[in-house]
């Protein structure tokens, strides 16, 4: 039974990250109907946005964070403005070759300035855990759920209840008439991007000093993104969050009851159930077709 | 302006032919190690300890009267690209010889190419016994196969008073294969095995397993893995409040590292080391370590780093010594050569047994093992 709670705090834990990762590209992927290849590459400059402000800078953990966030907001704004904005309108498979080129440039970028050996980031929490009963948790993974929780709940906000969140919904719902009702669509195709990019850096800026920091770091974090978005629907957030904690709870128990070697291979199973049974996804709304 | 332009091809033409009649004044050494990936760390410091072979070498006067020149390429810690790596460095930078390629499934995918090329390869980390077992005549080993290590931890089981085991090994060659050794001799011991947890190689959150094993009714844990993940696995481990006694295989720990990342969380835990850099009078070669440590600390490394690059330092100085005994740079003549070398490697004589299928036996040296403990950050060795 202890074995089980462990499992699910572990969950919990690790889900709230999933989440972050997971509606950070359901925003790219779901709604403007990008195939961000990038977004991985996001997550891994986020976590050496830390490494930087906190080690090589010496400056504070937590002010770090938000520095990370701002980063990765405007490299995500760089991306939008110099390579999808002259693409916009051309077909998917020449935008996918862009982000893919451009996933491997940041890559090999990150490679050619910090080396490929991991770095670690050391924070100001205390490294003995906080022990419940039978179960423990350290307080950094604890504070990485909470900020999760918190940047979650900003963005479901943003997108929901204020303007900028409606001319969002309305310029990818409907691209023309949103123009015609004044919205500015450039903006809001850049300021989307840049969005989902800086919950990308975000969730690698809390995941890295938890993890090491390595250039690839960011490869599997896509691949599991993907499958949470796919998992919860295309350019649904409540539904990428369900999806984020439920690959969560698939890797840990199948990683504690089933077998640890097929932990990773947890995310891809369940994309395979979810379009053999449910093609558009766990959450999705019914959509109209063309 | 014509005229200048047609300079301009001549000049490189020159330049090409001036190069290539340089390349030729040295010998070539293909190195075959992991750079980035999951193995970046160790694969970096092997590739630094080969570097300083290299300029000793070189600051001797070289051999047969020329500089051996190292030609370092990346593996990416992925077999398909250490095989690839492989065939590049044999067939269009033409080394004689290789040496690599740190993990045992890179070393396993680059052996086929080996065959294929007639050429020979030190292996310097590797630890699977399938390497040296499965007849191929061009490897030569120079660190502990993890059956060499199980028979070393083998006398000291009963001091340790082991009673139930459970292992967390990486989900590759060299993991399973530990496994497999270790488990072999302590039931012949009488030790119960519990769980074999396996982890993939990229892998960073390893707290399910440490979840299960947690909850295990066994009282140490033994674990393989490299740096990176070991330090992730000892702060999980300290997260989740598992106390057991946690023992690391495949001297690829670097312990200091580990006393640096993961703090109070490494008190008590015990390594299985193949190189003694703490107490350099108790290495087989004190002269030889004292120096290297030394070359390796002005060079401005982590001592961390020694515990592995020790490897490339050994590696080098075999296929040096290979060379200068065949008296020319050519695969068969080295391969031949390899077999009559005796050199004083800083983990004991390099010399190479048979190992393996006659007829097509594989090299391999009897290096040291030795058992360190951690005890208040400090490292202490155990008597094996």
């Amino acid at each position: 039974m202890s074995e089980f709670l462990q499992h699910l705090i572990n969950m919990l834990v690790l889900g709230g990250t999933y989440a972050l990762l997971g509606i950070g590209l359901t925003l790219i992927f779901g709604i403007m109907n990008v195939v961000n290849f990038t977004h991985g590459v996001l997550y891994t400059f986020g976590a050496y946005i830390m490494f930087i402000v906190v080690q090589q800078l010496g400056l504070n953990f937590f002010l770090a964070l938000p520095v990370a966030v701002l980063a990765g907001w405007l490299l995500g704004a760089a991306i939008e403005l110099t390579l999808l904005r002259p693409l916009r309108g051309s077909d998917i498979d020449t935008t996918m070759l862009v982000m893919i080129g451009a996933w491997i440039a940041m890559q090999s970028g990150t490679l050619w300035i910090w080396g490929g050996v991991a770095k670690s980031v050391a924070t100001p929490f205390p490294e003995a855990p906080l022990v419940l009963g039978p179960v423990s948790v350290s307080w950094l993974r604890l504070f990485v759920l909470a900020a999760a929780a918190m940047l979650i709940l900003v963005t479901y906000l943003l997108i929901n209840k204020t303007s900028l969140g409606r001319a969002m919904r309305a310029t990818f719902q409907d691209h023309d008439t949103a123009s015609l009702m004044g919205v500015n669509v450039d903006m809001i195709y850049t300021s989307t991007f840049a969005i989902g990019s800086s919950l990308a850096a975000a969730a690698g800026a809390l995941l890295g000093p938890v993890y090491v920091i390595f250039p690839q770091m960011g490869d599997l974090a896509a691949v599991k993104a993907f499958a949470i978005v796919i998992l919860g629907g295309l350019g649904n957030i409540t539904g990428a969050v369900i999806g984020g904690f439920i690959l969560a709870l698939a890797e840990e128990l199948g990683a504690g009851y089933v077998s640890s070697g097929y932990r990773d291979a947890m995310g891809f199973l369940i994309i395979i159930a979810v379009l053999i049974f449910r093609p558009t996804g766990l959450f999705a709304r019914a959509e109209r077709v063309g | 302006m014509t005229r200048a332009l047609g300079l301009v091809p001549a000049i490189a033409l020159a330049t090409a032919l001036f190069g290539g009649a340089a390349a030729a004044q040295t010998i070539k050494i293909g190195v075959n190690e992991p750079l980035t990936g999951a193995f970046a760390a160790s694969g970096t410091y092997v590739v630094n300890g080969a570097k300083i072979a290299a300029d000793e070498i070189n600051a001797k006067g070289g051999i047969l009267g020329k500089k051996i020149e190292l030609v370092i390429e990346d593996n990416k810690s992925n077999p398909t690209e250490a095989a690839a790596v492989a065939e590049k460095l044999i067939t269009s930078d033409k080394v004689p010889v290789l040496m690599g390629a740190w993990g045992s499934s890179l070393t396993l995918a680059v052996m086929p190419k080996l065959m294929e090329y007639e050429t020979p390869m030190v292996v310097e980390t590797s630890s699977s016994g399938k390497i040296t077992t499965t007849g191929n005549p061009f490897i030569f080993r120079i660190s502990p196969p993890s059956a060499i290590e199980a028979a070393a931890f083998k006398n000291i089981v009963d001091k340790l008073a082991l009673k139930k085991v459970d292992f967390l090994v990486i989900n590759n060659d060299w993991g399973r294969g530990t496994a497999e050794d270790f488990s072999k001799m302590m039931k012949d011991k009488g030790i119960t095995i519990g769980l074999v947890e396996t982890m993939d190689q990229g892998a960073q959150d390893m707290s399910a397993q440490l979840s299960k094993i947690k909850s295990s009714d066994s009282e140490t844990v033994i674990v393989t893995t490299a740096v990176d993940q070991l330090t992730l696995i000892f702060k999980q481990a300290a997260a989740l409040g598992l106390k057991k006694r946690i023992i690391t295989t495949g001297g690829s720990q670097n312990p200091d590292q580990i006393i640096a990342q993961a703090g109070a969380a490494a008190n008590g835990t015990m390594h299985l080391t193949t190189f003694l850099p703490w107490f350099p009078d108790k290495t087989p070669n004190p002269e030889a370590t004292n120096y290297f440590i030394a070359e390796w600390k002005k060079r401005g490394f982590d001592f961390a780093g020694c515990t592995e690059s020790f490897r490339g330092y050994d590696g080098i100085r075999t296929v040096a010594a290979a060379i200068e005994k065949a008296g020319k740079a050519e695969p068969a003549a080295i391969k031949a050569a390899l077999w009559n070398i005796n050199i004083k490697g800083l983990n004991g004589d390099i010399v190479f047994r048979k190992s393996g299928p006659e007829g097509k036996e594989s090299g391999q040296s009897q290096p040291n093992v030795y058992l360190i403990e951690i005890n208040e950050g400090k490292i202490e060795m155990k008597t094996l």
